[in-house]
């Protein structure tokens, strides 16, 4: 067992690595062993991080604890200080599950609908995760940034060579490239910055020792480099164009993993590193994370109400819901600077979960989306709202995933995306009452577009059989109308389905690890 | 009756929700296993809660010390939120209600869900309407919101019920969403569903907020928590300075939020916009959601918040005057609009408004008993009508398939128009008794009826307390309440038929017919409950077991009541707007029936008085050319400026001056004056260029072995220490 606990993380990421490896030394003729190879392996890391959330649980949640746990702390390039230090706690093992989940749910749709290249698109797969998962374990900054960075190519190829034509791909991979690596040019500068003031790349010792306590422009500096970094990720308006692109262009398990997870990466950075490096500079620019979390909100679902095509429309409500990550983490930060009042701790720590809870709520749900814009795209080969309409009743089981899908994007109660919104918003109430007044607008005009956008085009009205004639069937045989969801794609998005009812009615689950490790982080601030 | 029954409280809402499953999951190929799996389940979820509700009259000691069952779950920083359960008398007069009130539509629904009249004739197989299973499956999903929303012990539990409530609402009044009208102005089942889930999402959000800030203060959400004296004293000294109304109090901010929930799901005006519409819906539908329960929520709500309320009106002003001036203004407003619509479902959507509307003019003036009272009545008698007037639509397209088959074709064929009925009692007997009986009891007939006690209690109230404008404003209601009501049955069920589809409709089949009679004799006896103790006769006999029940409940969480003295006068006056009302309805349209294709003698006689509130105010319209296309615009401006005018060029212009300066470097710079030998700027553009190169030749594997080969490189570098 303590074996086990050394080494989950490790073979958690890099176990993908390993298997891209393998897959290529595979021949690439033989794609039904590559595809048989590569779920099974990619589903390791979910049953190791499903051991991982339970083990926590048992030997940490349940006894009020929410600190970090299963660290590994070598030593990597002793010339520079730089360790191999990784660690968990409640607020990445959330996380580090939902890559595992998203990551096995795409490789699995894609075995069925990736006809080209399917070698390469299996390795890049792979490999992707060891990056993600690296980024969520990292508790030094340089291994932080190369984990960082190492996801950046095999997506920028995912979306390169498996994207549609028609979306531009090339133009889409190279503008979330080239952003992305313009965001990590600033980090990079704010990571030295802190070992300059430090002396270390440690995360956990850094913070310990406290970044530039004696030059506060230097602090204010860092911080800065390290927020636009991590807001090009999230992507927080203004800086969000590069994503409709990207995942408009994506293939589809491209689009579940960038919105699923690699939003994600952006979000958890600025809990993981700005909120206890820099608590002073944060605290002080806190209104400005949560302001634009509110612009984004609210502009977001504007935009999204405004589109005509279903992936479009979904990759613009990621700004959107984004925005309730960045509201909740800016009302966190803000809150440090009121330490005196009454209930502030507590307002602070449900901003805290509600932003939690949102990066991994908004994984499942806008996973499903995508998953399901796929479901129709691989059958009518467009994605225009406007051809589609009263498919209801001649495809019942996709309609009703979809509902499902789109009521716990909206936010009802009784689905999972509701509590998010409700810890984001309670904690923001308490602490920044006015942005969050305009930010409920957005939760008017999200359901706006869910409903009149996205059901009432596509599922509602009368089916029109002249509107759109080219429908196949997903394996691509002409047929006169639309089908319904295949087994696989059954198998795909229904635990999605079940986790969001099942979230929906005992959040706590999630809510557990985000709450003990705010309460483990916010006391130490306050 | 022991009070371990009360452990059963929390089962009542779960049988509806696994029917839901079962039935989405399982049985939704076979329509009648799936319409009884629900019918069953309503019907446990029924005499548990008869079960509770009659446990808690046996003890009305209990109102002292309500049930209540706490379970932890949420964790909120180092404090738990429990969810759980809880039983007072308030709640227990709901669940007997709502309990029998559900299990008849259901029932009803199962006689009524065949097969719809704007289908293609063709797709008609077995008789049923073709979405059969889904329709039971969406009302037990109903179900379990109303049953949750009545048992929850928190806000936040509630408004999670309430918020289940609204999305059944939107999938059942769209629910023929297929439906296509001649007119494109008519409102179509889809439009109509969206429209009600986004208005009433409107007050829902503000509710939400409402709740939020009650959070923030009192620390919890449980009913008991913030109705502690500390919480209530504690939001009314606290102010808050905001912006147009000055220095207000919390509570008051906190109570207009919650108002605002309850203006939107009670339809009240500003928002009342969304439930005519709603009428798209089956009928079933709108006598169970739009009538009965889920509008009523609201005013429940306000019941429930009440001590908040109290604490945030200090005297005649405060929150609780803004109730009961929406209360009494929606109450006449939508009375009269309701004159002049001839949709049979319509008048009866108007007239639900209107009776919400004095339900919660009834909350503002105090009156809080009389407004549950009005409330657990009205459910019973407009649960009746509405069910009545769908027997009557249910007909009248029989009668007008039937009349289609003997070439007798009219064309496009209003089913609801009530110009287009006339002399059904004949036909339908069953159904246009129990019609007559439940109009009877909305139009508050004196002494027999339900609707006239609960009527009488509130204007007595009124009267009582000196709040002589809500009350002239609510007995000029009532009076139009009466006239509509008669006008309505008047020209359905009396004169002579004026189409061959009224003059061949049938009368409807048992399992919607019983559900009609069951429902008629609440509507009556019903009433019976909360005759005043000081009224002359009747009064001492009865005693008036509500009034004491929740009388008791009131005085327990600090509200005021009192027994009132007996006054002649709001008597006498309730007695003449009702009496009035029926009377001007029989001068016009009573004592000379209508004829085919005569028009509406109040057409006529009020001229543009009568096109206005035909076209209900253009409050419609009003919205369409303020929020909708406001809406709209903004969101292709915000469009606009993010991917045309501003954001995105910028960034675009931002790489096309990298590459450009790029390119520079190479051509003035690099080439010529390195002379090919390559520097760190040209390295960057050679790797960008190199990259694209690389995706065009399909050589992504090279570069990706380098990149992994740099990885594993990277790690053989770690020391082990």
């Amino acid at each position: 067992m303590d074996f086990l606990r050394n080494s989950v993380l490790t073979l958690i990421v890099f176990l993908p690595l390993v298997g891209s490896v393998i897959v290529m030394l595979m021949p690439k003729e033989d794609t039904k062993r590559i595809k048989q190879f590569s779920i099974m392996w990619s589903f390791i890391p979910l049953a190791l991080s499903t051991w991982l959330a339970i083990d926590y649980w048992i030997r940490f949640l349940a006894h009020g604890s929410g600190g970090m746990a299963y660290d590994v702390n070598l030593s990597w390039i002793s010339a520079l200080g730089v360790n191999y230090h990784i660690g968990a706690d409640g607020l990445s093992i959330p996380l580090i599950f939902l890559t595992a989940l998203l990551s096995f749910l795409g490789v699995y749709y894609s075995t069925r609908v990736i006809r080209k290249r399917v070698k390469e698109f299996f390795v890049l797969f792979l490999f992707l995760a060891t990056g993600m998962f690296g980024v969520f374990v990292a508790l030094d900054l340089i291994l932080f940034y190369v984990f960082w960075e190492i996801g950046l190519v095999p997506m920028y190829f995912l979306i390169g060579i498996w994207g549609q034509a028609k979306d531009r791909p090339q133009y889409a991979a190279m503008k979330f490239f080239l952003y992305t690596l313009a965001g990590s040019v600033f980090m990079l500068l704010a990571i030295i910055g802190v070992y300059l003031s430090t002396g270390t790349f440690d995360i956990i010792k850094a913070a310990q020792i406290g970044v530039w306590t004696d030059w506060p422009l230097a602090a204010s500096l860092s911080f800065w480099a390290f927020l636009i970094a991590f807001a090009i990720k999230v992507p927080s308006f203004p800086f969000h164009t590069w994503l409709p692109d990207a995942h408009t262009a994506a293939p589809t398990a491209g689009s579940v993993i960038l919105a699923g997870v690699l939003l994600k990466l952006g979000a958890y950075g600025i809990l993981r590193i700005l909120l206890p490096l820099f608590p002073q500079a944060f605290a002080q620019y806190g209104w400005i994370v949560a302001l634009l979390g509110v612009i984004g909100i609210v502009y977001g679902a504007f935009v999204s109400l405004a589109q005509t095509d279903l992936k479009r429309l979904i990759a613009y409500s990621s700004v959107s819901h984004m925005g309730y990550v960045m509201l909740g983490i800016g009302a966190t930060a803000v809150a440090l600077n009121m330490k005196g009042q009454e209930g502030m701790l507590k307002n602070a720590t449900m901003a805290f979960d509600g932003a939690g809870l949102q990066m991994f709520m908004h994984g499942i749900i806008t996973g499903a989306l995508f998953f399901l814009v796929g479901v129709i795209y691989e059958r009518a080969h467009t994605r225009e709202l406007a051809k589609f309409g009263g498919l209801s009743t001649m495809v019942p089981v996709f309609y009703g995933t979809m509902m499902f899908a789109g009521f716990a994007s909206l936010g009802l109660p009784g689905l999972s995306g509701f509590w998010a919104e409700f810890f984001v918003f309670r904690g923001a109430f308490g602490i920044v009452p006015v942005l969050a007044t305009v930010g409920v607008i957005g939760i008017v005009i999200t359901a706006a577009y869910i409903l009149y956008r996205i059901i009432q085009n596509v599922f509602l009205g009368e089916y029109v059989a002249k509107k759109w004639d080219h429908w196949t069937t997903v394996y691509g045989e002409h047929v006169s109308g639309p089908t319904d969801m295949e087994t696989f794609e059954k198998v795909t998005l229904w635990p999605l389905v079940a986790l969001m009812i099942l979230l929906g009615i005992f959040p706590s689950l999630i809510l557990n690890f985000f709450n003990q490790t705010a309460v483990d982080i916010l006391s130490r601030l306050f | 009756m022991s009070e371990s029954i009360f452990n059963l409280t929390w089962l009542i809402p779960l049988p509806p929700l696994l029917a839901f499953f079962a039935i989405i999951l399982f049985t939704n190929r076979n329509k009648r296993l799936s319409s009884n799996v629900a019918i069953g389940a309503v019907s446990v979820s029924w005499i548990l809660s008869w079960l509770v509700a009659i446990t808690f009259f046996t003890n009305p000691g209990m109102v002292k010390k309500p049930y209540n069952l706490m379970v932890p779950w949420l964790p909120t920083g180092t404090t738990t939120f429990s969810m759980g359960v809880a039983v007072d008398a308030v709640t227990a007069g709901m669940l007997f209600m709502v309990g029998f009130v559900l299990t008849m539509i259901f029932i009803y629904s199962s006689g009524y869900m065949t097969f719809p009249g704007h289908l293609d004739p063709a797709l008609n197989t077995d008789g049923l309407d073709p979405r059969y299973s889904r329709f039971f499956a969406y009302i037990s999903l109903f179900a379990t919101g109303m049953l949750g929303l009545v048992v929850a012990n928190n806000l936040l539990m509630l408004f999670i019920f309430w918020e289940i409530m609204g999305l059944c609402s939107y999938l059942l009044i769209g629910f023929w969403y297929e439906k296509k009208y001649p007119d494109p102005k008519q409102i179509t089942p889809k439009e109509a569903g969206l429209k009600a889930f986004l208005t009433t999402r409107v007050g829902d959000v503000l509710l939400m907020v409402g709740m939020i800030f009650l959070y923030i203060f009192a620390g919890d959400l449980n009913f008991q928590v913030i109705f502690s004296g500390d919480t209530l004293q504690h939001i009314a000294a606290m102010t808050v300075n905001l912006p147009l109304f000055g220095e207000t109090s919390w509570a008051v901010l906190i109570s207009m939020l919650i108002f605002f929930g309850a203006i939107g799901k009670s339809a009240q005006f500003p928002l009342h916009v969304w439930l005519p519409d709603a009428m798209e819906g089956p009928t079933p539908v709108s006598a169970l959601i739009h009538a009965a329960t889920m509008v009523s929520a609201g005013v429940y709500l306000i019941v429930r918040m009440s001590p908040i309320f109290m604490a945030a009106s200090d005297g005649h002003n405060g929150a609780m005057t803004f109730v009961a001036f929406i209360g009494a203004f929606t109450a006449l407003f939508a009375a009269t609009i309701a004159v002049a619509q001839n949709d049979i479902k319509r008048v009866l959507a108007y007239s639900t408004i209107s009776q919400l509307g004095y339900m919660f003019a009834a909350l503002g003036i105090g009156a809080w008993v009389a407004a549950i009272f009005h409330l657990l009545i009205h459910a019973f008698f407009k649960g009746l009508l509405f069910l009545g007037s769908g027997s009557v639509i249910h007909g009248v397209e029989h009668g007008h398939h039937h009349a289609h088959e003997q070439g007798h074709d009219e064309g496009y064929f209003d089913a609801q128009d009530m110009l287009n009925m006339g002399g059904l009692l004949k036909r339908m007997p069953r159904t246009g008794w129990t019609f007559i009986l439940g109009g009877a009891a909305l139009s508050g007939f004196p002494l027999i009826t339900a609707g006239f006690w609960s009527k009488d209690e509130i204007l007595s109230d009124a009267w009582a307390n000196g709040h002589s404008l809500v009350f002239w404003t609510l007995a000029a209601a009532a009076l139009l309440t009466a006239f509509y009501t008669f006008r309505q049955i008047f020209l359905t069920f009396f004169g002579k038929p004026r189409t061959e589809a009224a003059a061949h409709a049938p009368e409807s089949v048992p399992s919607m017919t019983v559900p009609l009679m069951l429902l008629a004799v609440f509507a009556v006896v019903g009433g019976w409950i909360g005759i005043p103790e000081h009224f002359p006769g009747l009064g001492t006999i009865l005693n008036n077991p509500l009034g004491r029940l929740m009388g008791g409940q009131a005085e327990a969480y600090g509200l005021h009541y009192e027994v009132l003295d007996f006054h002649l006068f709001p008597v006498v006056a309730s007695m003449t707007v009702a009496l009035g009302g029926i009377f001007l309805a029989w001068l016009v349209y009573g004592r000379r029936p209508l004829k085919t294709g005569e028009p509406d003698p109040l057409q006529v006689w009020l001229g543009p008085v009568h096109t206005v509130l035909r076209n209900k105010y253009y409050v419609d319209e009003f919205y369409h050319a303020t929020v909708v296309r406001f809406a709209r615009w903004f969101a292709d401006m915000c469009y606009a400026f993010d991917s045309r005018w501003f954001i995105d060029p910028i960034v675009n212009s931002v790489g096309r001056t990298g590459r450009w300066f790029a390119g520079a470097l190479r051509r003035f710079i690099d080439e010529p004056v390195i002379d090919g030998a390559v520097n760190g700027l040209g390295l960057v553009t050679q790797a960008a260029g190199s990259v694209v190169r690389l995706l065009q030749t399909g050589q992504a594997q090279n570069y990706l072995l380098v990149l992994l080969l740099t990885v594993l490189v990277l790690l053989a570098m770690v020391q082990f220490v």
